[in-house]
């Protein structure tokens, strides 16, 4: 008797290790910030992970290994290390920061390790310093501000000023806006930066456009800066004088509802609105609010779309490092944000980008879309992966 | 704008920024020299102001009572965290300080996380102070006049009982010398714990006026915390007029900063604090010549 339970015991206890191994398959490190400025990105991204997991019935095959980057650099490369050597992941999501994926690219390259961006927008990452690891699925830099640039040229708009965080994305962003403004006819007479994570006061940067000859103000602006920034142009009455424009993170729906009225009339671009009105979108915000209780923004479009393309990529049956790296740039589909695909040349999503104004409805804050700039392809600038 | 009032406008921002460090570093830099106690947990205290004001007026709409609730809230939280912990640790020197108080740091903004949630909140402020107003021919945000003109009535009014009322004298005599101002008959200790309070709730203060302009955020707690030691280090150590000389020497730094050379806006009042700490070590104005 006794040793029949005991065999039973061990059969059972065996059989739920197989169980485990055959539904634990993929490893998935998720690199999110959960503290500082962009703490509020990284839970939202999460949120969308979750989603789509649990929307594919696959939360049980991708197991996930969260870790805090802080958006700090340094952090960062960090943790990813420690998720690549210690807990042996076969594949990372997230990084949200700039910053932080210029400093783990190479790390991640050498290591062969595919890395599905979430939300970091670096254009090297794409570009000049593309790698055959690295998959982006939230937009580069180059590609919401291109497409602004000349849109705003076209409106008539003549002299611009530019305000923007002083690190990479900043800098790459007003960057790409500048040129194809420039190259549209515009006027850019005046650009500066502001210490990243520093500034909680921008009254000094603020009156200096409020005393130039602009005609309209482009910034980025993203998470708490965001708010900051908004609320203080509104306080210096700009909003009549100096129109605000820039890529629409100053004014993402994560945000709107504790702006209030402040983001009413702000034009921007996103490569995703929650008013888009597609079946896909439809059902994806139908599905994010019965789970979250909230609305959903771009950024959690970006973790679903992140953890679909894996999702994708296993069900055609890739498994472990190399294979997944291999079947991502094949993935393509219709998600909440419309058409998307992975570039095999630069392994950047091609998308289309939404010029929005937010405005105020019966229903609260929501986005007006004013123009479509579809399937945009960002510049191999050198990269070639094919 | 012509330059003339350009530079008025800049110099009013410089004046707003000051007045929001000096409700911070005042209440520091007294506990500092009082009780020679480092309180990095008053950027959390500053923090749970600006929530706490957040939570007055999303319940009532009341600006105005949030604007004393709220200071009051923070300054019950800072008592009990004075009775339960700060009043052991008094005799165990600066390391331990250091560790205790940095640890409050994260404890509170977790709270405050898991309470509020990581977006930031703002606070709608009254019509009266809302947009910008005409003053000689100048647009300038009634609400950071607000600011300043608030920041200006306390500084008058800590002044004035520093120095006309018997309260000032008897804390003037403890920051001067603890040990004989007890012999002479005054309560050092229960001068020491309402100075805290004091402290605390003018952190709060700066927590519920600033949540309009900077919105309301957990980072807010770490971010204030270096320009308040900056302002601390620079003013000198236990005075008033430390806490003030200090707060707008940093305050006009910053903004004058970011306006002339934008590119080192960030590095100067580390250049600065440098200078102080190699040229007078023990600060612009000290309590203790």
């Amino acid at each position: 008797m006794k040793t029949t339970v005991r065999t039973v015991t061990a059969a059972l206890f065996a059989a739920a290790l197989i169980s485990q191994a055959a539904f634990a398959e993929t490893k998935a490190g998720l690199l999110l910030p959960k503290s500082g400025n962009y703490a509020a990105l990284g839970e939202e991204i999460d949120a969308g992970v979750v989603l789509a997991l649990e929307e594919a019935g696959m939360a049980d095959d991708i197991r996930l290994v969260r870790e805090d980057s802080e958006a700090k650099p340094p952090v960062g490369l960090a943790k990813t290390r420690k998720l690549v050597l210690q807990d042996n992941v076969d594949v990372l999501i997230g990084i949200v920061s700039s910053a932080v994926l210029g400093a783990v690219r190479n790390f991640v390259d050498g290591a062969g390790v595919p890395l599905i961006v979430a939300n970091a927008g670096n254009v090297d990452a794409t570009g000049k310093d593309c790698s055959a690891s690295i998959f982006r699925v939230s937009f580069s830099n180059a590609q919401l501000n291109r497409p602004m640039g000349t849109w705003m040229a076209g409106q008539g708009i003549g002299k611009v000023y530019t305000l923007a965080p002083d690190y990479a994305a900043g800098h790459q962003m007003i960057e790409a806006f500048i040129s194809a403004f420039e190259a549209a006819g515009g006027e850019v007479i005046g650009s500066e930066f502001t210490p990243f994570g520093k500034t909680q006061d921008f009254g000094p940067w603020l009156s200096k456009v409020g005393a130039s000859e602009a005609d309209a103000l482009y910034v980025f602006y993203a998470g708490g800066e965001a708010n900051s920034f908004l609320s203080q142009y509104r306080a210096f009455g700009m909003g009549e004088t100096v129109p605000l424009y820039g890529p629409g993170f100053i004014t993402s729906p994560l945000q709107t509802a504790a702006q209030g009225e402040a983001a009413v009339g702000i034009r921007s671009a996103l490569h995703y609105i929650p008013s888009l009105d597609t079946p896909e979108n439809n059902s994806f915000i139908a599905a994010f609010t019965a789970r979250f209780k909230r609305q959903p923004s771009e950024y959690a479009v970006q973790g679903y779309d992140a953890a679909r393309v894996l999702i994708e990529a296993i069900r055609v049956g890739a498994s472990g490092r190399a294979e997944i790296a291999a079947a991502l740039p094949g993935v393509r589909y219709t998600g909440p944000r419309g058409p998307l695909q992975i570039d095999p040349a630069t392994h950047n999503i091609i998308q289309n980008i939404y010029i929005y104004e937010t405005v105020m409805s019966d229903e609260g804050i929501t986005q007006k879309l004013l123009d479509t700039v579809e399937n945009v392809r960002d510049a191999a600038n050198g990269c070639d992966l094919r | 704008m012509s330059g003339a009032e350009f530079w008025i406008v800049q110099a009013l921002n410089g004046l707003q920024l000051s007045m929001l460090l000096f409700l911070l570093s005042v209440g520091l830099t007294v506990i500092f020299g009082l009780m020679h106690f480092v309180n990095l947990a008053h950027g959390a205290l500053y923090m749970l102001g600006a929530y706490f004001g957040v939570a007055m007026v999303s319940a009532t709409g009341q600006f105005w009572l949030a604007l004393i609730v709220a200071p009051i809230g923070v300054m019950a939280v800072g008592m009990g965290l004075y009775q339960a912990l700060i009043r052991h640790m008094r005799r165990q020197g600066p390391m331990n300080q250091v560790l205790v108080t940095f640890g409050l740091i994260f404890v509170l903004v977790d709270l405050v996380r898991i309470l509020w949630g990581n977006v930031g909140l703002g606070i709608s402020v009254p019509e009266l102070l809302h947009g910008p107003v005409q003053l000689f021919g100048i647009s300038y945000p009634a609400y950071r006049l607000f600011i300043i003109l608030l920041g200006l009535a306390v500084m008058l009014a800590l002044g004035l009982v520093l120095t006309r009322t018997a309260i000032g004298a008897m804390l003037r005599a403890s920051v001067e010398n603890a040990a004989m101002a007890a012999t002479m008959g005054i309560n050092v200790e229960r001068l020491l714990l309402w100075v805290f309070a004091l402290g605390c709730a003018l952190a709060g203060l700066a927590g519920v006026i600033a949540a309009p302009v900077f919105s309301a955020t957990p980072s807010m707690a770490t971010d204030i915390l270096i320009p308040t030691l900056i302002v601390v280090v620079v003013g000198g150590l236990g005075s008033l007029r430390g806490a003030v000389l200090g707060s707008l020497t940093v305050g006009f730094v910053q903004t004058f900063g970011a306006v002339l050379v934008p590119g080192l806006a960030s590095l100067l009042i580390y250049a600065l604090l440098a200078a102080i700490l190699i040229l007078r070590p023990q600060g612009l104005l000290p309590a203790r010549q």
